[in-house]
């Protein structure tokens, strides 16, 4: 288990290089020269000259991404062109609500699409299973941006219990954790049905009934339980992705998170906002699959991962 | 996949052309479920009105007519009219066609870029396959929509490069799929035998590697062309993509959102529309899974 963790960590180090060099590039790749923008409309030659001098801009490519990762590893995200504040304070005052509403959303769509799956899987072909695939494929085919307005323009305008924006207070959460968590619960819903379908036909299920045990215990002991190896692999992947999913919740909301400061500062070409804010992001999303592998790697140890 | 491995063990063998025995029994399967054959059909119905549409509808998608903005659907104005008084209905017919268009285009690109990499990966395998998997995998560690918005980010918010960019974040799906399916068929004996036979790389991969793995590319095309939409319209919502006074749906909404106080359906028919398409394209897609995917049979 130690060495498949080490191994696991070891591989992830060049994806992460991968990352930090796109979001590197990133800067290098925005029509324009990052010096003039950084400077910002008005500067005169010397001011851009200065900022030049001022991010290594005239050093080679490969020493301004040896500073870039220097920076990263020290916590040093550079600074808003805008605000002139640090980028990771930035991050650091946002990265709790994202990580929130990220966090919440996935244990509403496991809550929702495990219960829903099991009930679809144990009543396979009936009416209720046909209803159930049907709203998890609406689920599935419906715009974030648009159930969330949707949901502001018909329940929070027409009832005190939810706001329309803002994160913080339980009424303020609700709705949001609903507009992110639903395509979730929908995977979520899909996965556990052919998971459960697929365990329910083996033999050891066959024989667990064959031995008398009460069917509910066939079905939530014996069946559920290996039903959920490979769902656990879909959860985490679920967490990652509402991480970026929140850049749409986080604007409809107006939500104060990393994604919402991502958006605005693409808008106000505050790039090293749009760098760190992605790349700490992406960073939060490789860590967690790690977790979610050595999480399956324990629940089912007959797999071999060479 | 194993049946699949099977199908291919026994290709040289057989003297009827086996793609046309693999067509006959997947017709069959999809003839008979039925979400897939109406997912088809609507997208059909869905293509017919993006090409014809536009010259059946009663207004032009862009006229204002201020005098009468923000009214609720009528029999003039089947979806109502918007804040500057657009016919909604018009507007929706022609965002018909941009919709789909950013849906196939940029799967297009994303298919043919992650089969070419899946195929090169699978098949020469060593460095090559490292590098390109490692490559994906730096693809894959942008959570969600965040890859195709620091795409954007970088290109300029604009429709053609929401395109290319919900391309490039499509690639990594296609190369996995493509380069798993490949190391299957790569191994079978007959490749073996192909090759004894002088045939070259070239060959192998275009007659005996690509036609066996088809099926889990259209599976996958479809179902990621529903994804897309999705994607692209978030984008265009967020602003980075297509811009006003385009009718793309995501930017009609996002357009129409601070009227929806007034006028729900300012905000609600173009998201319908939305979801309405992306749905036909995930029943189609799961469908032809059902009929294509042997691990599926049942």
């Amino acid at each position: 288990m130690l060495t498949f963790i080490v191994r696991r960590l070891l591989q992830t180090i060049p994806v992460i290089i991968g990352v930090t060099i796109l979001t590197f590039s990133l800067m290098h790749l925005i029509p324009g020269d990052p010096a003039q923008i950084m400077a910002g409309e008005s500067a005169s030659p010397e001011q851009i000259e200065l900022m030049r001098e001022r991010l290594g801009l005239n050093d080679p490519l490969p020493i301004q991404y040896f500073d870039y990762l220097k920076g990263i590893i020290q916590g040093d995200l550079g600074n808003s062109i805008r605000s002139g504040r640090e980028v990771s304070g930035e991050i650091a005052l946002r990265l709790g609500n994202t990580v929130e509403l990220a966090f919440y959303s996935t244990v509403l769509s496991v809550f929702i699409g495990l219960i829903a799956g099991v009930i679809s899987a144990v009543r396979r072909y009936t009416f209720i299973d046909t209803f159930v695939m049907i709203i998890a494929l609406f689920g599935l085919s419906m715009p974030a941006f648009w159930l969330g307005l949707m949901l502001i323009r018909y329940v929070a305008i027409n009832s005190d219990l939810f706001a329309a924006s803002g994160w913080g207070t339980w009424s303020q959460m609700v709705l949001p954790i609903i507009t992110l968590g639903t395509a979730g619960a929908a995977i979520i819903a899909r996965m556990t049905r052919s998971s459960m379908l697929e365990v329910i036909d083996q033999d050891y299920i066959r024989t667990a009934r064959a031995k008398g045990v009460k069917e509910q215990v066939v079905v939530y002991r014996h069946a559920l339980k290996n039903a959920l190896i490979p769902v656990v692999t879909v959860v985490g992947l679920q967490f990652g992705s509402l991480l970026g999913g929140a850049v749409i919740t986080e604007s409809v909301f107006a939500i104060n998170g990393i994604g919402r400061l991502i958006v605005d500062s693409i808008r106000s070409r505050d790039f090293p906002i749009v760098q760190g804010g992605i790349l700490v992001l992406s960073v939060l999303f490789v860590v967690v699959n790690i977790i979610v592998d050595i999480a399956y790697r324990y629940l089912n140890k007959r797999i071999d991962l060479n | 996949m194993n049946e699949e491995i099977n199908n291919g063990n026994a290709l040289p063998q057989t003297t009827v052309n086996p793609n046309v025995v693999k067509m006959k029994t997947f017709w069959k399967k999809f003839i008979r479920n039925k979400p897939a054959v109406i997912g088809g059909a609507l997208i059909l119905f869905f293509i017919l009105t993006a090409l014809i549409g536009p010259h059946l509808v009663p207004h032009s998608p862009n006229v204002q007519n201020l005098a009468n903005k923000l009214n609720g659907p009528s029999a003039e104005h089947w979806f109502g009219t918007d804040q500057y008084g657009r016919d909604i209905f018009s507007r929706i017919i022609n965002g018909m066609g941009i919709t789909l268009y950013v849906g196939f285009f940029s799967v297009t690109i994303g298919l043919i870029v992650g089969v070419t990499l899946g195929i090169i990966s699978g098949y020469y395998g060593g460095k090559l396959d490292a590098i390109i998997m490692r490559i994906m995998d730096v693809l894959l560690a942008f959570p969600g929509i965040l890859l195709a918005l620091a795409i954007v980010s970088v290109l300029g918010g604009s429709l053609q490069n929401v395109i290319i960019s919900v391309g490039i974040f499509s690639i990594p799906v296609f190369a996995r799929i493509v380069r798993g399916s490949t190391l299957a068929v790569r191994k079978l004996e007959y490749i073996d035998a192909v090759k004894a036979l002088g045939a070259n790389d070239f060959r192998i991969i275009f007659k005996h590697i690509l036609p066996n793995v088809t099926s889990p590319i259209i599976v996958q095309a479809t179902l990621s062309i529903a994804t897309s939409i999705l994607t692209a319209s978030g984008l265009s919502f967020i602003g980075m993509g297509a811009q006003p006074p385009m009718p793309e749906w995501g930017a009609m909404l996002s357009d129409g959102r601070n009227y929806m106080y007034d006028a729900g359906h300012v905000a609600a028919i173009p998201g319908l529309a939305i979801v309405v398409v992306v749905l036909a394209f995930n029943i189609f897609g799961d469908g032809l899974r059902d009929a294509l995917d042997p691990k599926m049979k049942n």
